[in-house]
């Protein structure tokens, strides 16, 4: 069954802190993740792949960078879930 | 299947766009067996993607840079097999610095040098304790009889790389182990978008290829790989086989 939003967020904060270390209630909808999650390039990969798997989505390498903020992620992560 | 019962060692899969990673999906379609190697902060990524591969596939650590890595490896290989009959070398990596040719600084070309070129002697000496005769190592390069628009320092390293696969074959054909390179046009991987003007590539080389070129599809570059990795080049060592579409024999 698909993920709601607040699944998502809560599943795609535990991938941030996994990666980062980030505390997982700070990994709100409107935080940006290079600007307000300081993640670089490599982190950002990591944790799509991981979304990836854990949310059965394929997020293609020229749709990563229009996924700035949270939100971006998790409206992308509902929208194109199997 | 054309690699029927190989053991081979793949390095530089990060993501599924990878060459390596299409390399490592074929191989095993083929019948190999493939272990694969990664480092550092990617190691995460590798060993997620790995799990996309038709079958598992160990990833082992490997920073080419590290001397305790490479005195290691054939040691640390030996918890997933007793052989090698082929080993991929799909790595480079060159400092930002080292893509403006007149104000790259040493510092950045040497790395670009020792990540790009170097590292293909000392995988190749690092896997030999495994490898005998029919082994084969196969690397991937990018044309660098020229100069090229923004590949810069790379394209110089790029010019040893293929040197050293030169050297590689006088020293290694002798213990049965042949080396060749693959040179692919442009493909739109991980490692060459980081690469600052990349899409001045992309935009001419289908315009130039007689076969023509898509720069999203890695697959005939990998399977030039695969080729090159079984026992059909037997006689083949220290060659540079293109897969670009033809541009490369085109004025």
């Amino acid at each position: 069954m698909a993920a709601n939003e607040q699944e998502i967020l809560a599943g795609l904060a535990e991938i941030v802190n996994e990666e980062t270390g980030i505390d997982a209630a700070s990994v709100e909808l409107d935080k940006s993740f290079t600007e307000d999650l300081d993640i670089d390039s490599l982190s950002m990969m990591t944790i799509v792949v991981n979304a990836e798997e854990k949310f059965g989505v394929r997020i293609p390498d020229d749709e990563v960078k229009n996924l700035k903020t949270v939100r971006d992620a998790v409206t992308y992560i509902q929208s194109n879930q199997g | 299947m054309l690699l029927e019962g190989k053991k081979l060692l793949i390095t530089g899969v990060l993501m599924e766009s990878s060459i390596a990673f299409h390399v490592a999906r074929l191989a095993q379609e083929q019948g190999a067996e493939v272990i694969l190697t990664s480092f550092g902060r990617t190691m995460r990524i590798t060993q997620t993607i790995a799990r996309r591969l038709p079958k598992p596939a160990p990833v082992v650590e490997l920073d080419v840079t590290d001397t305790q890595h490479l005195e290691s490896l054939a040691e640390r290989l030996g918890e997933h097999t007793d052989r090698l009959d082929g080993v991929l070398h799909s790595i480079g990596f060159a400092p930002e610095g080292a893509f403006n040719f007149l104000e790259g600084t040493w510092e950045d070309v040497a790395t670009a040098m020792q990540v790009s070129a170097y590292s293909l002697k000392a995988l190749s000496v690092a896997a030999l304790p495994l490898m005998g005769e029919g082994g084969s190592v196969v690397g991937l390069t990018f044309d660098a009889r020229y100069a090229w628009p923004v590949y810069d320092w790379m394209g110089v390293a790029k010019a040893a790389f293929e040197s050293t696969a030169r050297y590689c074959a006088r020293d290694l054909g002798p213990k049965g182990v042949r080396v060749n390179l693959v040179a692919a046009g442009p493909v739109k991987t991980t490692a060459a978008k980081s690469i600052p003007g990349f899409e001045q590539f992309e935009e001419h080389w289908g315009d130039k290829a007689p076969l023509g070129w898509d720069v999203t599809d890695p697959v005939p570059t990998a399977q030039a790989c695969v080729a090159l990795l079984s026992d059909w080049f037997p006689a083949t060592t220290g060659e540079i086989v293109h897969v670009d579409g033809g541009v490369h024999a085109m004025g």
